[in-house]
């Protein structure tokens, strides 16, 4: 699947291997097009609870394996503009929200982007997804409509479809889908379950282009039914 | 990291009291604890690099292991460690990893402060 062309694509998430499983396909697709891609990750998981069984990691060495996991992500996908934005796992949402709007509103300068792919405040279950997603909305909110940048919004909790409704954009990423699974391999420490569940239901004979190897989805992002 | 042994974990316990330390205290059920099922009460709390002095720092229990800190005037305590390793740095590092491996709490103590 050709994907519309855009300028530049501006992705920003809270945690490295956020971008794995719901949008690594787009953005491989994206760059594969020729389209200029940035991704801001704004913390390192600095909290994640997956520390491998028996441990291989210790609260303070994750941050460095989920650094070097996300640079490798990067590489997976073709992503040559990676940006760590230094802030700590589990805390985005007590941050000053003008900072955060502030810092969202100088990536948006930086890289004029013609499509933005954040979370969906209020239906992306982790408090830093959600905070992430408002404080990107806020700053395209305040621009001036004929030149806001689209949003392709990302929302999973269990109530997302029974309010949102299904999503309106699919990618077909199926062409992506090595790059994609470098992207999960790459966030082993964290995905390692995720991959064996998969194994698994293709062995119990789900077809695989039903899971998230073939789809992509999201919500154009629709300020006239802001969520705030 | 390795599985608690109670008799190294009480001598380095020993070995930071009476002295300005910093503290890493987490619990936590994962943000996800209550998306994956709706019964979960989400709870948990985390301090970082806070300083403080303890006077008797005890490890109790079989596993998983209570971990208790007595200050001049009020306490600290962990439930649910099984992990200790002193690192790199000289920190202390405490952990209890659920039936999965995924961490449930964590204790550290260091005499410089953890990083941000």
């Amino acid at each position: 699947m050709t994907l519309p062309m855009e300028r530049h694509v501006l992705v920003v998430f809270p945690h490295p291997d956020d971008e794995a499983f719901g949008v690594s396909g787009t953005i491989a697709t994206y760059i594969k097009q020729g389209i200029p891609v940035t991704y801001a990750c704004l913390t390192l998981g600095e909290m994640g609870r997956n520390l491998g069984n028996p441990p291989f990691a210790t609260r303070e060495t994750l941050p460095h394996i989920r650094k070097e996991e996300l640079l490798a992500s990067a590489k997976a996908m073709g992503v040559t503009d990676l940006r760590m934005m230094g802030l700590r796992d589990k805390t985005i949402e007590f941050e000053d929200d003008e900072k955060m709007v502030g810092m969202m509103e100088n990536l948006i300068a930086d890289t004029n982007p013609s499509l933005v792919i954040t979370f969906y405040p209020n239906y992306a279950v982790h408090p830093d997804h959600d905070a992430t997603g408002r404080a990107m909305i806020r700053a395209i909110r305040r621009m001036p409509e004929s030149s806001r940048p689209k949003i392709y919004a990302l929302a999973f909790s269990n109530d997302s479809k029974g309010v949102l409704g299904e999503p309106d954009v699919v990618h077909n990423i199926k062409e992506s889908k090595e790059e994609k699974m470098g992207a999960m391999r790459a966030h082993i420490s964290q995905t390692a379950w995720m991959l064996e569940e998969m194994d698994k239901r293709l062995a119990d004979g789900e077809p695989e282009a039903e899971n998230w190897l073939h789809f992509e989805r999201f919500y154009t992002y629709d300020f006239s039914k802001d969520f705030e | 990291m390795e599985l608690v042994n109670v008799e190294q974990l009480q001598e380095l316990l020993n070995n930071f009291a009476n002295e300005d330390v910093y503290i890493h205290l987490e619990t936590t059920n994962g943000a996800y604890a209550s998306h994956f099922n709706e019964n979960v009460f989400n709870a948990g709390a985390f301090i970082r690099n806070v300083m403080l002095r303890y006077e008797l720092g005890k490890v109790v229990g079989e596993a998983p292991h209570r971990i208790g800190l007595k200050l001049p005037h009020g306490w600290v305590y962990a439930q649910g460690i099984t992990h200790f390793e002193l690192d790199e740095h000289g920190r202390l590092l405490m952990a209890g990893h659920d039936q999965s491996g995924k961490l449930a709490v964590a204790l550290q103590i260091s005499r410089t402060p953890f990083t941000y």
